[in-house]
């Protein structure tokens, strides 16, 4: 019986030859990540421990970037906290503000994050680097705490569902799309502890920024990780952003599938998640039959869709157009790189003149921390990951996630659009 | 070991948005965050729970962000025991590590209403409905894992060995 790409990674980290599903494995870790909402409680774990100081200083990474610019007094006592424990360890990947990015568009952009790597993150949103055919998986702060004095972590071993892209998406349909449409097929558990191996000739027609986004979202069906093949394209961006040797690991012919499903990548429309749940899926055509369902604010930006495709894509459907009036329209370039490039490109330019306001780096709206809170009753169309309720502040306000592409379209009708709909 | 107490019952899907919002994520004290824990879903919950009480739910306890906040915030708030169908893969690694006792049992999730009283016994991971005179097979713990839990948590387990 053959192993699937992840189980290969961890067999090749935990020094064996070969690993079942289900079996417990401790493995070494490459690289161990943490933010400002998680990194003071791992290290306030780790002094509890008997250790001194971190298994090596080169391969930490802390990414205050949740509640940065520090939103309030308790925040800024967090990031203190990581700041101090940063240099007091002499952490060579600390990111201060100005230099910070969202971690997961971060990590990648620096890279630090290559094929064939181990990682754990102490973000849910960790498993986005498979889409360069690295194992990363999300972790509490006790795991990322271990991790930074060990340089291990122990795993089980998960089993697979493959997912086989074939053809080529449409005009206006994005990596976004593929994933809202997979979550909405398998549910929000649909591969509860298990990886997601994707696969086939379409991904030839997904772009890094596209496999990003589907890879980051793995954890919105419950999965592990999510894991994409090393193509051209990824050999190629791991070349251009790092010095790093990678490996390229492959799945045996033979590897075991829990499932398997083949999406024909030409056939999926503009998809929306509706509240409260990403699950909660429906394509274009059916919003158009519906009510028409106003909105108040769209936020385009988040380790899912702040990255460059996502804002070049957002601006070229608001160059010349206007942000309806009375509605907010939030853009958040997810790193100070692509910022500077959005700059240089002109897409800045776009979104103030459409009536947009485009915020330095942060988490902060997606997980209803600040910069973009909702009140009672309002609506939003995000293209963030996460729709529970309350996500983005009053209990009683609804999130929409959606591509930067209906996101932007939205902002300027006021309602969720496709970008088809607009003169 | 065991755990005793009332059970506050909750479906699919409880997210940890809803069982520690991210507006309280500047904190990361326990008892803090206690004083928030379930409000966005039961916002009577944190009057009303009591030390020993159990939380019993459907699939999927525990998705979306890896916050340890959430686990911290059960624990604090005087949870002994959490029951459901199937628990998120973070929050069941998170729950073990701070010494959370949770269990897998579909029958124990559906057979259990609100309010009943309900006692589980680690060591066998018998699960027993005391009002309904029921009883439900639950997976018990591994012997390192009932270890970690009495230790109150991963790094005490290791620092003890």
């Amino acid at each position: 019986m053959g192993m699937t790409m992840t189980q290969k990674i961890l067999a090749h980290a935990a020094g064996l030859e070969k690993v079942e599903a289900g079996q417990l494995i401790e493995a070494k870790l490459d690289l161990v990540l943490g933010n400002d909402i998680t990194s003071p409680v791992a290290i306030k774990e780790m002094e509890k421990m008997k250790v001194d100081g971190v298994f090596d200083r080169d391969k930490i990474a802390l990414v205050p970037d949740h509640f940065v610019p520090n939103k309030d007094i308790k925040s800024a006592e967090h990031c203190k906290c990581v700041r101090e424990f940063a240099k007091r360890n002499e952490i060579t990947n600390y990111f201060e503000v100005g230099e910070m990015g969202i971690e997961h568009a971060l990590l990648p952009e620096k890279g630090l994050t290559v094929a064939g790597d181990v990682i754990i993150g102490a973000d849910s949103h960790t498993c986005t680097y498979g889409a360069l055919g690295a194992f990363s998986t999300g972790v509490g702060s006790t795991d990322m705490a271990a991790g930074m004095a060990t340089g291990m972590a122990w795993f089980k071993v998960p089993s697979a569902i493959k997912f086989n892209l074939t053809g080529k998406p449409s005009k206006w349909v994005s990596g976004k799309d593929v994933i809202l449409h997979i979550i909405g097929m398998i549910g929000v558990d649909g591969a509860l502890y298990k990886s997601m191996e994707f696969v086939g000739d379409g991904i030839a027609n997904l772009s890094m920024d596209d496999r990003f986004t589907i890879a980051n979202m793995a954890i919105e069906a419950g999965g592990k990780n999510g894991i994409f093949p090393v193509d051209a394209l990824a050999e190629q961006y791991m070349k251009e952003h790092s010095n790093r040797a990678y490996t390229i690991y492959e799945a045996d012919e033979d590897a075991v599938y829990d499932a398997e499903y083949t999406i024909d990548l030409s056939a999926l429309r503009p998809t929306v998640a509706f509240p409260h749940l990403p699950e909660n899926t429906h394509t274009i055509d059916e919003i158009h039959k519906m009510e028409e369902i106003p909105i108040d604010q769209v936020v385009i930006g988040s380790c899912t869709n702040g990255r460059l495709d996502d804002l070049r894509i957002a601006a070229e459907i608001l160059k010349g157009r206007h942000v309806k009036k009375g509605m907010r329209c939030i853009v958040i370039p997810a790193t100070q790189a692509i910022y500077m490039q959005a700059m240089e490109e002109g897409l800045l330019k776009i979104f103030v003149e459409a009536g947009a306001v485009v915020s330095t780096p942060t988490c902060g709206p997606c997980l209803g921390g600040y910069m973009g809170i909702l009140a009672e009753g309002e609506r939003c169309v995000s293209t963030t990951n996460r729709n529970f309720v309350g996500r983005m502040g009053h209990v009683n306000s609804e999130i929409y996630l959606a591509s930067p592409a209906v996101a932007a379209a939205s902002a300027v009708t006021g309602k969720i659009s496709c970008p088809c709909e607009l003169a | 070991m065991n755990a005793k107490g009332t059970v506050f019952k909750y479906g699919d899907n409880v997210d940890t948005d809803v069982i520690i919002p991210a507006r309280y994520l500047n904190s990361s004290d326990p008892a803090e965050l206690a004083t928030h824990c379930m409000e966005d879903i039961d916002k009577d919950f944190i009057k009303n729970v009591k030390k020993g009480d159990i939380i019993v739910a459907e699939k999927n306890f525990g998705c979306g962000s890896s916050r340890e906040h959430a686990p911290i915030a059960i624990k604090a708030a005087g949870v002994s025991c959490v029951i459901a169908e199937t628990f998120a893969r973070i929050f069941y690694r998170n729950a073990i590590n701070i010494g959370l006792p949770i269990i897998e049992c579909p029958e124990a999730s559906k057979g259990i209403s609100a309010g009943d009283q309900v006692e589980v016994n680690f060591d066998t991971g018998v699960i027993t409905d005391l009002t309904k005179g029921t009883s439900f097979q639950g997976q018990a713990f591994p012997e390192f894992m009932q270890k970690i839990i009495a230790a109150e948590g991963l790094v005490n387990y290791i620092n003890n060995k």
